[in-house]
């Protein structure tokens, strides 16, 4: 196996296209598992840890430019204002140490449905910046994962950041594990209002194919709900909930059946929307200090 | 009762102190070299080709294309055997290498030697295998009870059958004098040890064509019992030394690399080191048996049991292993710690085509316990008794009979147990602090959050039973070096982490008043000390040290008195001196020895035990019993089935203690085992093909999972065993469990039969075929009685959305 390690963005580009077999590989959280349970053994490996700008964050015109190798350790300590849904999925990635290494890039990457960033980049409308020798361009999230393990990037491409939109609204991310920390989502979801465009995202994790958006629910939610309290009568937040489950399309598996995770759904997607109403109602009538 | 409060300080070092272990720092520091990192000049790496079926025949196997890999030194098939094809701890029915048939999946099929692991594992997948895939036998009532199920073994499916009778249950009259019946069948999940140090062993040919194998192991002497004939070899020219071992819970009693490496070196004749990874662990090893248990209990109305019926059926999978002994010990430990005038008991063991089941901590009493205790609770709930009353209205005391018609001859102090138990303070009911279900998830906050209280009661019995005769050895030198008085023992005992080895120099410091002592590495060279099994080191090895102590002290007595020295009866050893028993100086050892070194060997055994009768299970076939009780606070989000356990408390026997630190790691450990067995452990199979071999999918308990554990040891002396100590490891491992369940049960108001206990067990009740109604009506019950316990039913999802 090669093992390439470019200095610089540049570099990594040219290397990439000269080699569209190598593997991508920044805090090696899912390739490191591959390689040493030998379920995979990439001709090359293409290590980014030297490139320090995919390490960095900016703020660029109300949108987070997220380097594709920020850790979430620093998702959590630096963007939970920003990106909250983002941030309170990051809280849930893995254990302290996996947090130290592992990046949305590589969540990204490995496209895998259980990704744990990915319902609340789905839910807050992010965008992947991706390229290659050939040029830069952008995939909106929603057409960024086509199959199972498998995304939209070309063989010569890789992730440079990510763009997110800076919160305009409450978000949440909720996450289903049968153990209480380090553990695979059996099903997750995450919620994120817009007040300025009135818009409502979602994104499902663990529960599909690939990670999902369940737009009937988001449409239906910015209808029924009332903009200016964040309410909605309760049989609205029962069928908001019954929409999320229904765009789901989970299987049976080891962690937990497709009934189970339908019906997980539901809960969290209505227990979601009452926290973002609690939270309105905090910021509506602040706590005396 | 507490030593801490009642015993003088120990002097340092010696039995009551806690004393560190002699590996701690290297552990912690990772410097500690465990089996997986042995290695030699000139070494190779085994691998092993295992069959990715259930069941097949074999065909053809053709080794000519991993031969023809460079860097391949050999490729053995079972026709590369040097002796006995087959081995096994109590049944010789496990093939060294599957013969023209494999019956599981992962059963080793060829293995190879290469000069580095991956062209050993490349070559061993392309060894060409041509199966003739079968129909496997994967549900044990059917391999038991359906005369048309293909039979696993010639032999048929079934490895033992153990009936307890006692009383006269079958009597309808006997039936009667019960207020309340209860019939409910419950599931076991099949659990894993999840050791974290993997299969791992060296082995080195001999000049004189025997072999040496360093190996992480259980039991030295029942390696080597097995390995030599199956290498042909006799059994001088094995010797099995201890490697590093990272965890072993029953796990590491059966064979694993053992007979493959020694094959691999002596073919080659170079040394050859296996180590399996985490996936081929899950395939390396035996696990705990999964088991279904259907039981009825009797109660008058005041709650004291009238009879106990069950039939407990152990899924042994393939191989036999130890399956014959966990039928006996679910058998004649099926009624619990309960007083029962009336049982009936059948325990089965079948073989499957399911992954071979066998020896893990608890050993066939954890999965009784399960099931008893939660009959217990559903009595409880149904002649609204507290549970932990109508416990103590059946417990056994010292001179119960249990349902084998074994009179309990020592200490069983259920009564003062259940009062520490009840003493110690609950949890505050809202600690805004605490993680609730769901943990790190965000799944709610305080939504369809429900709380729950359980207890378990588990009873164990300690060393091996049946009549085994399960000695142990050690040999203890004492001599003056440099003016000091130093002991060495030796053992063939296996320190599997539990701390046998720091106990060994506590007793060598008590017994000889000396400070130094070594511990050498323990060895087939020296003899059996049995295994590191049953909650057994510290009692028959314990035993055996002190034997051998006391065997050295006498014999330096004797010399003094040779010389001259008036030595009392009541002399003691202590600090380089003889003493008498009030600690005036007689000798100095020196002068006594004179540059002598003092030798002695002894076997220490424990009493004998007798057989289990074949049809009624009578005999008086255990050692010693050992009891632990739990309470279990849980919170459950009974919407999406998530489990916090909130709060442990354990109170135990231990009749002695000797070291309190190694015993509360035990109590820990036992615990968050018999957690994990709650609400987490299950290998889940399907079609007899593991779903989970990996710790990404086989999970189990975090820090943030197993919760603070209250703690209280009671010492109610065994007047029968060393120091009067009675086994500790096991029985924490029974109660947690069950303890659990209840907590759970009471939270949600399920009847919840089955642990692992998993979110849509809880979430969607009705939805799975291992949640029956919550019970199925014997034909004497009212159905009053048999209600299903009360409790709030699962919310609707409106009554928690308001927003």
């Amino acid at each position: 196996m090669e093992f390439f390690a470019p200095a610089s963005w540049a570099e990594a580009l040219e290397t990439k296209a000269a080699r569209p077999d190598a593997v991508p590989i920044a805090g090696g959280t899912d390739v490191m598992v591959e390689l040493n349970f030998d379920l995979r053994r990439p001709s090359a490996l293409l290590d980014l840890g030297r490139i320090s700008e995919l390490k960095e964050w900016d703020v660029v015109g109300g949108t987070v430019h997220l380097g594709a190798a920020v850790p979430y350790a620093r998702i959590i300590r630096d963007l939970a204002d920003r990106l909250p849904a983002l941030a309170m999925a990051a809280r849930t990635v893995g254990s302290p140490q996996i947090r130290n290494r592992a990046t949305v890039g590589g969540n990204l990457g490995t496209a895998s449905p259980a990704g744990d960033a990915h319902p609340a980049l789905l839910a807050t409308g992010a965008v992947v910046e991706a390229e290659s020798f050939r040029g830069l361009r952008q995939i909106p999230i929603g057409g960024f994962f086509t199959g199972v393990k498998s995304c939209a990037l070309a063989p010569d491409e890789l992730i440079r950041a990510v763009l997110i939109p800076t919160a305009a609204g409450p978000q949440q991310f909720a996450k289903v594990g049968s153990r209480n920390a380090m553990v695979i989502a059996v099903c997750s979801f995450a919620l994120a209002l817009d007040l300025d465009r009135r818009t409502v995202g979602t994104g499902i994790g663990s529960a599909g194919p690939t990670p999902l958006a369940a737009r009937g629910a988001e449409r239906f939610l910015a209808g029924a709900l009332d903009w200016g309290t964040l309410s909605v009568p309760v049989s609205a937040a029962r069928r908001f909930g019954e929409l999320v489950a229904d765009a789901a399309n989970p299987i049976d598996d080891v962690r937990g059946t497709a009934a189970y995770r339908r019906h997980a759904l539901a809960v969290l997607a209505t227990r979601a929307l009452r926290w973002i109403r609690t939270a309105a109602d905090q910021d509506r009538e602040p706590v005396p200090a | 009762m507490d030593a801490g409060s009642r015993t003088p300080q120990p002097r340092p070092g010696t039995i009551g102190d806690s004393p560190p272990r002699p590996d701690a720092t290297a552990k912690v520091l990772g410097t500690f070299p465990y089996a997986s990192d042995l290695t030699a000049e000139g070494m190779l790496c085994g691998a092993t080709l295992r069959s990715p079926h259930p069941r097949a025949l074999i065909k053809r196997v053709d080794v000519a294309p991993a031969l023809a890999l460079p860097g391949v030194r050999a490729v053995l098939t079972h026709q590369d055997v040097p002796g006995r094809k087959h081995y096994g701890l109590i049944v010789r029915d496990c093939p060294v290498l599957a013969v023209d048939q494999v019956r599981y999946q992962g059963e080793p099929v060829a293995v190879v030697a290469a000069d580095d692991a991956g062209t050993a594992r490349r070559a061993a997948g392309a060894i060409v295998v041509e199966y003739e895939v079968l129909p496997p036998v994967t549900d044990p009532r059917g391999a038991l009870f359906d005369p048309d199920s293909p039979r696993v073994h010639p032999g048929g499916n079934l490895v033992r059958h153990q009936p307890i009778r006692r009383g006269r249950p079958d009597d309808p009259a006997v039936r009667a004098q019960a207020a309340v019946h209860i019939t409910r069948e419950y599931q076991v999940g099949m659990q894993d040890q999840a050791f974290l140090g993997p299969e791992a062993g060296l082995a080195y040919p001999l000049p004189d064509g025997g072999v040496h194998l360093h190996v992480a192991t259980q039991w030295l002497h029942a390696d080597r019992e097995q390995v030599a004939p199956c290498l042909g070899l006799p059994e001088e020219k094995v010797h099995v030394t201890l490697a590093g071992v990272g965890g072993a819970f029953g796990g590491r009693e059966d064979l694993s690399v053992q007979i493959h490496a020694a094959m691999l070196a002596l073919r080659t004749g170079r040394p050859v080191r296996m180590v399996y990874d985490r996936r081929e662990s899950f395939f390396g090893h035996v696990h705990r048996h999964p088991a279904v248990l259907r039981y009825t209990h009797g109660a008058r109305g005041d709650g004291r049991l009238v009879y106990v019926i069950a039939e407990i059926l152990l899924d042994g999978g393939a191989y036999a292993s130890t399956t014959e002994a966990v039928v006996g010990n679910a058998s004649s430990l099926g009624a619990g710690p309960y007083e029962v005038e009336h049982v009936a008991i059948d325990a089965y063991g079948a073989y499957t085509n399911n992954p071979p089941c066998g020896a893990m901590r608890g050993f066939g009493a954890v999965q009784a316990c399960f099931a008893y205790e939660a009959q217990m609770d559903a009595l409880a709930a149904a002649l609204g008794i507290h549970p932990l009353d109508l416990r103590a209205r059946n417990a056994v005391k010292q001179g119960s009979t249990i349902a084998t018609g074994q009179v309990i001859d020592s200490p069983a102090p259920l009564a003062a147990m259940f009062g520490e138990l009840r003493a110690m303070p609950l949890p505050p009911e809202h600690d805004p602090a605490a993680l609730p279900p769901g943990g790190y998830g965000n799944t709610t906050h305080g939504e369809g959050v429900r709380r729950g209280v359980g207890y378990g009661v588990g009873i164990k019995n300690i060393c091996y039973s049946e009549g085994f005769d399960d000695y142990s050895t050690a040999r203890v030198r004492l001599a003056v070096e440099h003016g000091e008085p130093v002991a060495a023992v030796r053992t063939a005992a296996a320190e599997v982490g539990q701390g046998l080895v720091t106990v060994q120099g506590q007793i060598a410091r008590t017994e000889l008043g000396v400070e130094q002592v070594s511990v050498e590495p323990a060895d087939t060279r020296a003899g059996s000390s049995g295994s590191s099994s049953a909650s057994r080191q510290s009692y028959m090895t314990g035993g055996a040290v002190k034997a051998a102590c006391e065997a050295v002290r006498d014999q330096v007595f004797e010399l003094a008195r040779e010389r001259g020295i008036a030595v009392p009866r009541d002399a003691a050893l202590l600090g380089g001196k003889l003493v008498s028993a009030r600690g005036e100086p007689l000798a100095d050892l020196a002068a006594v020895l004179g540059g002598r070194v003092v030798e002695q060997t002894r076997e220490y055994r424990h009493r004998p035990t007798g057989p289990l009768d074949r049809l009624t299970g009578q005999g008086g076939s255990h050692v010693q019993f050992a009891f632990a009780v739990h309470r279990a606070v849980v919170d459950v989000d009974v919407e999406l089935g998530l489990i916090k356990v909130v709060r442990l408390d354990v109170v135990q026997d231990v009749g002695r203690i000797l070291n309190r630190l190694a015993l509360e790691g035990q109590i820990q450990g036992g615990t968050a085992q018999g957690l994990g067995l709650a609400v987490l452990e299950e290998i889940v199979t399907d079609g007899g093909k593991v779903r989970n071999p990996s710790f990404t999918d086989y999970l189990i308990p975090t820090i943030l999972d197993m919760p603070p554990l209250g703690m209280r040891i009671l010492q109610h002396p065994d007047p029968a065993s060393p120091y009067g100590l009675r086994g500790a490891g096991e029985p924490p491992t029974l109660s947690s469990t069950p303890a659990i369940a209840a907590a759970v049960r009471a939270a949600t108001g399920l009847a919840l039969t089955r642990v692992p206990i998993r979110p849509e067990h809880i979430a969607l009740p009705g939805e799975r075929p291992g949640n029956p109604p919550p019970e199925s009506a014997s034909p004497q019950s009212a159905s009053p009685e048999n209600a299903a316990p009360p409790g709030p039913a699962p919310l609707s999802q409106e009554a928690n959305t308001d927003a």
